[in-house]
C-alpha cells in the first residue's frame, strides 16, 4: 500500500482500531466480574453487591454440595455425549467429504437444520415426544438430547477441517498392498485425529454450557447449569464464581497448551521438511 | 436409506398404528436384508457404492429420532386437546384453538422477540465488524492470541455470564455509577432507555444481555470472510486512486457479507427464542416468547399451547431465514 496516509485515513484507522479495543473490553468487562466476585465476602444470600475481600471461597470451592454434585453431572453427560456425538459426527463428515453420492445434498441441508432451529423448539419437542412415548426423564434423556445438537456440530467442524484432505494418501497404501481397513487406521485417521479432537472438545463444551435443551429434558436430574438457574432465585453463594473461575483458567491453560503443542508441531514438520529437501 | 429412516421416525412417532406399523416394520426387514445381501453379494464395487450411506446410517438415524420426528410430534401436540379436566396428557383432535390462543394472548411476546432479536443482531454487526476486520487485516503474527482471546469470555458458563451482568448493570453497579456521575442517566432517561434510574428490568438491559451473549457467533463468521480476502485487490484498488473508504465499501465489504450473513443468522436465531436473558436481566415486561413456552410447557403443564408457540416461532423464522436468503442472495448457511 502507498506509504503517505492522509491525517484523516489516519485517524479513520485509528478509530477502527479504538472500536476494536472496546469490543474487547466488552467481552472481558463480565468476565473480571466473576473473578472479581468469586474473592467477595457477601452479607446477604445474594454475591451482588461488593462488601470486601477474602480467600474464603477459594479455600473452600466445594462447600456448597448440591453445586459440586451438578458439576459431576454436568462432566459425565458431557463426557459420554461427546463421545458418542464425535463417532457419529465424524462418521457422516467422512462420508459426505470422501464420497460423491446421491442424497448428499439433503443430508447437508438435514445436518443444518438443528443448527438454525431455536434451542426451546428443539428442547421443547423432543421433550413431547418423551412424554407421549412415556419415557422417563433423567440421564439417558439428557444424554440422547445433547448428542442430538453435538451431532451437526461436529459433522460440520470435521468436514471442515478435512476438506482438501488428499485422498489419494490412502489409494497409495492399498496399492503398497494395505487392506482399506488398514489404509484407513494407518493413514487417513491419524491425519484427521486433530479435527475430530477439536470438533469433539467442541461438543464437550457445547454439552457442559447447555441450559435451553436440557431444562426441557432433565427431569428431577440437575446439571451444573441448571443449579446454577434454580440457585439464581434463592441464593448464589460465591463458590458460582470460585468454580466458574477455575473452570475459565482451566480451558485458558488447555487452550495455551494447545496453542504451544500445535506451533511447535508445526516447527518441527519445517524443520523436517528442510532436511528432507537436503 | 433415507426411506429406512423415514420408516423409522413413522413408527417411533406414532403416524402408523396397530397393523399397518406392522407392514412397515417388515418392510423395513426386508429393505435392510436386501441391502446387506446386496452388500454381501455384489463384491467389492457395491460395497464401495454402498460404503457412504453405511457412514451415514447412526448419526442421521440419531437426527431422524430425536430431531425429525419430535417436530413431529409437537405439531400433532399442538394441535391436540385435554378430553376431560382428569387428563394428564392432551389427545389429539383437530384442536386450532391453540394458535389462536398463542398468538391472542402472546402476540406482544412474539412481536418483542423478534424486535429484541432484530436490534442485538445489529448491535452484534456494529461491534463485532471492526473487532474481527482489526484481527484479520491488522492482527499480524497476533491472529491466532487475539482469536483465543475473542473466546476466552465464553470458556466460563452461559448463565454465570449473564449472573455477572446483573452486577454490572445493578442500581449500585459500576454501569450506572459512571452514568450517574457523568449525568448521561437524565439523557438516557429522556431517550427512554432507563426508566426510574435503572437500566436493570428494561428492555435495553435484555437487548445487552443478549447481544453481549451471542456477539462471538457474528465474530468469527465475519472473521472468516475477511481472513479469505487477497489484501492484494485493496491495493489494486488504492491504485487506481480509491479512497480508502471507499476501497473498504466496494471491496471489502463486499466479499465479506457471505460472513455477515452468516453471522446474523447464527445471532438471530438463537436471540429470538432465549429466556435466560429476559428472565435474569429483564421484568416481567421484557419477557420473551422463550419465558412463555417455558412456563406454559415445563410449569402449567400446557404442552398443547407451548406446542403450537414452538411451532409458529420454527415457522416464523424458517420463513424470514428464506427470505433474508433470498435478499443476500447467498443459500450458502456454513
Amino acid at each position: 500500500m502507498s506509504g503517505v496516509e492522509s491525517t484523516q485515513q489516519r485517524t479513520g484507522r485509528r478509530l477502527v482500531n479504538v472500536a476494536a479495543v472496546l469490543g474487547l473490553l466488552y467481552l472481558f468487562a463480565p468476565i473480571v466480574v466473576i473473578v472479581v466476585f468469586s474473592f467477595n465476602k457477601p452479607l446477604g444470600k445474594f454475591n451482588i453487591v461488593w462488601q470486601g475481600f477474602t480467600l474464603e471461597n477459594w479455600a473452600s470451592p466445594f462447600s456448597d454440595q448440591a453445586l459440586t454434585d451438578a458439576l459431576f453431572v454436568s462432566l459425565r453427560v458431557a463426557l459420554i455425549s461427546s463421545v458418542i456425538a464425535a463417532v457419529l459426527g465424524t462418521m457422516i463428515a467422512l462420508s459426505l467429504s470422501r464420497y460423491r453420492f446421491k442424497g448428499s445434498g439433503a443430508v447437508n441441508l438435514f445436518l443444518v437444520l438443528p443448527l438454525t432451529s431455536p434451542e426451546v423448539v428443539l428442547g421443547s419437542s423432543l421433550a413431547t415426544l418423551f412424554l407421549s412415548r412415556g419415557v422417563d426423564f433423567g440421564y439417558t434423556t439428557v444424554i440422547i438430547a445433547h448428542v442430538m445438537f453435538q451431532i451437526s456440530f461436529v459433522a460440520v467442524t470435521v468436514r471442515a477441517r478435512i476438506r482438501g484432505f488428499d485422498w489419494t494418501l490412502e489409494q497409495a497404501a492399498m496399492d503398497l498392498g494395505a487392506s482399506p481397513q488398514r489404509a484407513f487406521w494407518r493413514i487417513t485417521f491419524p491425519l484427521i485425529l486433530p479435527g475430530i479432537l477439536a470438533a469433539w472438545l467442541l461438543s464437550f463444551a457445547l454439552s457442559i454450557d447447555d441450559f435451553i435443551i436440557t431444562f426441557f429434558n432433565a427431569g428431577s436430574l440437575v446439571t451444573f447449569p441448571l443449579q446454577i438457574f434454580g440457585a439464581s432465585r434463592v441464593a448464589i453463594p460465591p463458590q458460582i464464581n470460585v468454580l466458574a473461575s477455575m473452570l475459565l483458567f482451566l480451558s485458558i491453560a488447555l487452550m495455551v497448551g494447545a496453542l504451544l503443542i500445535e506451533s511447535r508441531r508445526q516447527r518441527m514438520i519445517a524443520s523436517g521438511a528442510l532436511k528432507r529437501k537436503k | 436409506m433415507l426411506v429406512l429412516a423415514a420408516g423409522i421416525v413413522a413408527v417411533g412417532a406414532e403416524w402408523v398404528t396397530g397393523n399397518a406399523s406392522l407392514i412397515v416394520s417388515a418392510v423395513m426387514l426386508v429393505a435392510v436384508v436386501t441391502i446387506i445381501w446386496t452388500a454381501f453379494v455384489g463384491g467389492l464395487d457395491t460395497r464401495r457404492a454402498l460404503a457412504p450411506y453405511g457412514l451415514l446410517k447412526p448419526g442421521i438415524l440419531w437426527l431422524s429420532l430425536f430431531f425429525l420426528a419430535p417436530l413431529w410430534s409437537m405439531l400433532q401436540m399442538s394441535l391436540s386437546s385435554k378430553q376431560n379436566r382428569f387428563d394428564f396428557f392432551p389427545s389429539f383432535s383437530w384442536e386450532w384453538g391453540n394458535y389462536t390462543t398463542a398468538f391472542s394472548d402472546y402476540g406482544a411476546q412474539f412481536g418483542r422477540s423478534f424486535l429484541y432479536a432484530a436490534i442485538a443482531t445489529l448491535f452484534t454487526l456494529l461491534i463485532g465488524y471492526p473487532l474481527a476486520y482489526v484481527i484479520a487485516f491488522r492482527g499480524g503474527k497476533y491472529k491466532a492470541v487475539l482469536l483465543g482471546l475473542v473466546a476466552v469470555p465464553f470458556f466460563t458458563s452461559y448463565l454465570i455470564r449473564t449472573l455477572a451482568w446483573q452486577n454490572l448493570l445493578a442500581d449500585s453497579g459500576p454501569v450506572m455509577s459512571v452514568f450517574n456521575a457523568t449525568g448521561f442517566t437524565t439523557v438516557l432517561e429522556a431517550l427512554g432507555i432507563i426508566t426510574n434510574g435503572q437500566i436493570m428490568n428494561t428492555p435495553a438491559s435484555v437487548i445487552g444481555g443478549l447481544t453481549y451473549n451471542f456477539l462471538p457467533f457474528m465474530i468469527l463468521p465475519i472473521y472468516v470472510s475477511l481472513e479469505k480476502i487477497d489484501v492484494r485487490l485493496v491495493d489494486a484498488a488504492m491504485d487506481l486512486y480509491s479512497s480508502a473508504s471507499a476501497a473498504f465499501r466496494r471491496v471489502v465489504l463486499p466479499l465479506s457479507l457471505p460472513g455477515v450473513f452468516a453471522g446474523s443468522l447464527l445471532v438471530f436465531i438463537p436471540a429470538a427464542g432465549d429466556f435466560v436473558n429476559a428472565q435474569f436481566l429483564g421484568s416481567p415486561n421484557t419477557t420473551m416468547i422463550g419465558n412463555v413456552i417455558q412456563d406454559q410447557f415445563l410449569r402449567q403443564l400446557n404442552f398443547p399451547v407451548a406446542s403450537a408457540m414452538s411451532f409458529v416461532l420454527m415457522a416464523i423464522i424458517t420463513v424470514s431465514v428464506l427470505i433474508y436468503a433470498k435478499i443476500m442472495g447467498t443459500d450458502d448457511l456454513v
